[in-house]
């Protein structure tokens, strides 16, 4: 009796694997997994739920990791789109092809008591080096100067170091957060700090002060005056599988771009 | 009886099994790891606080410093904690009390770390850079949220050890004149001091092990702490806030990182263990 019902458990178990094995691996032939940079993730999130809406039944999935681990899921064709938010370098660019669906401002933010609205290049590399020690040498209060950074690998990051820092190395000093929300949270709270982030999701609660004297706004990005402007990019290999293309093409129809526009983008053309 | 010997074979191949999980990652790590230790050379790779790994430099001193700051930090406050209250619930506390508070200081082990970590960014942190100064992510702030996270392994375990000192010492004490405190510190504790020592060392094995929360609060810069009031990098957290971007040269140097995290805490846990038999053989002997 009882070895009875341990073996119909049995059975009953492996046919309920079967059956959600089945349908895990459906369901993942179906959607079409975004991966990639955490500056687009949230862009990406808003767009996929809204193509959910107008096509139901097509499930778009995204996910964050940073843009270099999004190129390498592509590469090993874990995503069928990659979210990339920084230039691809040379040897990236032959390996794979890529869709400018956005470019977005790197803000420069620091605290809103922060008497500072304005820094050059010149003093944002004297900050961020650490050769820029207070406040007062640009215009502040006296005070120490605490530069947050993002980590290794984080496109923000690159494309920061690319378009500022140039040749010099960001202070070994400096705070290291894993998020646009991670540095946003702590320049919100520390009055000494001052941190590069996505112009997109810089909000209300901390100050984005202007670069060479140009105010970081989305017209001004479009105009290519505001200089700290990097691209958004989707990246597949070779050509997109056709939902996959699908998700892109709305992605690029003035409806989704609208939609970015909307959420604090700029337009790609 | 054919059905007996069958069970224990399966379960000496489950057993094995997770042994040999073990013996795998072990084996991976080091794998992974070692060759490029080999490669940048030894005093490159753990005497020089120059990470970055873009531009070929693996320097990893500032995170086994930060390291073992914290982890330094977090067994002061745990251990200060864990004792204290191991020893007021089994010495000077009502049974009933006791009861009721030694489950709640475990239920602590039950809170994932990020919401440790959470509660230390939005508390703690904006409290200690207000009173104390310097940014606020600090060893200070990673010690008190890891101290609050190895508190229940060290209390419970220090609980279970002076518990299990027969009835007889503490009788004995008390017979000779000794006060409770007396009796709790001289006798009590002595005895169970290899119980105490192990709770020490899982604590501190959970402590330096440590990732999600020691990232929200530490800051994670590339420099050697000089004040409690200082960020640090730590060795787990380097590993989880690159992993996701690392490739090649940059990955290895992550494993390279794990090896030294893996050896550090198994040189401590050696030490320790050590010291543990040392002392109660020595004891034994008096």
């Amino acid at each position: 009796m009882v070895r009875g019902m341990l073996r119909l458990l049995a059975y009953g178990t492996a046919a309920a694997w079967v059956l959600l094995g089945g349908g895990c691996g459906r369901d993942a032939a179906r959607a079409v997994s975004v991966v990639g940079s955490t500056s687009i993730q949230p862009f990406a999130e808003f767009l996929a739920e809204e193509y959910d809406k107008k096509n139901p039944g097509q499930r778009v999935e995204v996910q964050g990791g940073g843009s270099t681990a999004g190129l390498q899921a592509t590469a090993n064709g874990l995503a069928d789109i990659g979210t990339c938010s920084r230039a691809l370098k040379p040897d990236e660019a032959e390996q794979f092809t890529q869709t400018l669906i956005a470019r977005d401002g790197v803000a420069i933010v620091v605290n809103p008591t922060n008497p500072v609205n304005g820094l050059t290049s010149e003093q944002l590399r004297g900050l961020f080096s650490g050769r820029i020690r207070n406040w007062r040498e640009v215009g502040g209060r006296d005070g120490p100067v605490r530069p947050i950074t993002r980590e290794e690998g984080s496109g923000t990051r690159e494309s920061f170091v690319n378009l500022i820092m140039g040749k010099e190395r960001i202070s070994r000093a400096a705070l290291t957060q894993e998020s646009n929300g991670a540095v946003k949270e702590l320049v919100k709270g520390d009055p000494a700090a001052v941190g590069y982030m996505s112009l997109g999701l810089v909000g209300e609660e901390l100050k984005a002060v202007s670069v060479d004297g140009v105010t970081p706004t989305a017209e001004n990005v479009l105009a290519g005056t505001y200089k700290l402007a990097r691209p958004f990019l989707f990246v597949t290999k070779g050509p997109a599988r056709p939902d996959a293309q699908r998700f892109i093409d709305f992605v690029l129809s003035p409806e989704g771009q609208k939609i970015l526009e909307t959420e604090g983008l700029v337009r790609a053309r | 009886m054919k059905q007996d010997k069958a069970i224990s074979l399966v379960l000496l191949l489950i057993a094995l099994s997770a042994i040999s999980g073990l013996a795998l990652i072990t084996v991976f790590i080091f794998k992974e790891g070692l060759p490029i230790i080999l490669r940048v050379g030894g005093r490159d790779f753990f005497l020089s606080s120059d990470w970055e790994p873009s531009a070929g430099h693996f320097g990893i001193l500032s995170m086994i410093a930060g390291s073992l700051a914290v982890t330094a930090g977090a067994m002061v406050i745990g251990l200060v904690f864990g004792l204290g209250v191991a020893i007021v619930l089994t010495q000077f506390c009502p049974a009933g009390l006791a009861a009721v508070l030694k489950p709640a200081i475990e239920l602590l082990a039950g809170i994932p770390s990020v919401v440790y970590g959470f509660m230390g960014v939005v508390t703690l942190v904006p409290l200690i850079r207000t009173y104390l100064g310097g940014p606020g992510l600090s060893v200070l702030a990673s010690s008190i949220v890891l101290g609050i996270m190895v508190l229940p392994t060290v209390t419970s375990i220090s609980i279970d050890a002076l518990q299990a000192v027969p009835r007889p010492y503490w009788e004995g004490s008390i017979a000779l004149g000794a006060t409770q405190w007396q009796t709790a510190h001289m006798v009590m504790l002595k005895a169970a001091r290899s119980g105490i020592v192990t709770a020490a060392i899982l604590g501190m094995g959970r402590a330096i092990g440590e990732t999600m929360a020691v990232i929200m609060v530490a800051g994670n810069p590339l420099e050697i702490p000089h004040s409690i009031l200082d960020p640090v990098r730590t060795l787990t957290s380097n590993i989880a806030l690159e992993m996701g971007y690392a490739s090649g040269q940059h990955r290895q140097a992550l494993f390279a990182t794990g090896v030294t995290l893996f050896v550090i805490i198994m040189v401590l846990n050696t030490v320790a263990l050590v010291a543990s038999r040392r002392y109660a053989r020595r004891g034994g002997a008096r």
